[in-house]
């Protein structure tokens, strides 16, 4: 039961998390980094 | 599960997370916005095939950039995976952990399955996790400190996209080799070790780890039915004991456990469903 609780409020906060984190206009900010070749990744940077 | 079926499903989430293959031919990374959410897995954006974010990657970058702001959306979509799998997402969906697996499966004279400082080490995961990819970055500003100085799989991406576009080889210097050797290493181990990087060194598994007692996903042992052989033990590649602890840290949930136990006693299990041994709700009377 305590598990239980503890997943739904994790599955609450994550999506709140992400509700927040879209509506400041963050996925456009993961957008810009991923569809650029990141060079530090790759070893170059 | 059965080992064949999970390396079907291995093999499809590693296809739909790259599933954009232009960039093997134009040498350029995918432009597609689905690169706006991150996928559960170890996955470099700069792989040419990549059609989702690295959620490590993403996180760093967040973190580090001048203008600070707490990452909400990538850290509740790590919170959500991490709810709904835990570390089902090593075992399944990682397209990293795939590549170690099948590497694993190259025939070796002899097999490493632990050793001395086996327990020791697997506590650097969470120092990688803590250190390169959440405190450094933020007081090094613009710099993924994880990405740049170890992660495999940008490498990985990196010589990826080099031979698709052979101009990158003229700017590979000594950072590369550092970050070739490192990938050298993990290839080789993984030939040895099973998941040598997951073990040790994936800030992503240690991530996920945190949540493997309260995900969605679990594993649970009938003690009634267990009888103590040792099967699942000696079976897991991971060190587990899943009769003692089926929901370890360590524990991805790939099940061998459950296809070595001769009482099939050992299961998938969710928060969700009422245990067995749980009474029933009396109805209230009037």
């Amino acid at each position: 039961m305590k598990q239980r609780r503890i997943l739904f409020a994790l599955l609450a906060l994550g999506a709140a998390l992400i509700a927040v984190g879209c509506a400041q206009g963050q996925p456009a900010a993961v957008l810009s980094k991923a569809i650029t070749v990141c060079l530090e990744c790759i070893g170059i940077g | 599960m059965d080992k064949k079926k999970r390396l079907g499903v291995q093999a499809v989430a590693a296809l739909l997370q790259n599933a954009d293959f232009r960039g093997f031919f134009t040498g350029r990374v995918s432009q597609m916005p689905t690169k706006a959410v991150c996928v559960p897995g170890l996955n470099c954006y700069s792989c040419p095939s990549a059609v989702g974010a690295c959620p490590i990657g993403a996180l760093q970058n967040a973190l580090s950039s001048y203008s600070f702001k707490i990452p909400y959306y990538v850290l509740g979509l790590l919170l959500f995976f991490g709810a709904l799998l835990g570390r089902a997402v090593c075992g399944f969906l990682c397209p990293f952990g795939l590549l170690q697996d099948l590497l694993h499966k190259i025939p070796f004279f002899k097999k490493i399955r632990t050793f001395r400082a086996d327990k020791y080490l697997r506590f650097v995961k969470y120092a990688v996790l803590v250190l390169m990819v959440i405190v450094l970055p933020i007081f090094v500003k613009l710099t993924p400190v994880f990405c740049k100085y170890l992660c495999p799989s940008g490498t990985l991406a990196g010589l990826l996209l080099a031979f698709s576009d052979t101009r990158l080889f003229a700017l590979f210097g000594s950072r590369f080799m550092w970050k070739a050797c490192i990938l050298g290493c993990v290839v080789l181990a993984s030939v040895l070790l099973y998941r040598p990087f997951c073990k040790y060194l994936c800030p992503l598994g240690a991530l996920y780890a945190l949540f493997n007692r309260v995900a969605l996903v679990q594993m649970a042992t009938d003690s009634s039915a267990c009888i103590g052989c040792g099967k699942c033990a000696a079976a897991c590649d991971m060190c587990v004991d899943p009769s003692k602890t089926p929901n370890s840290a360590e524990c991805i949930r790939c099940g061998k456990c459950m296809t070595v136990c001769p009482t099939q006693a050992i299961r998938y299990a969710t928060p969700l469903r009422r245990k067995p041994e749980d009474p029933p709700q009396e109805e209230a009377t009037p």
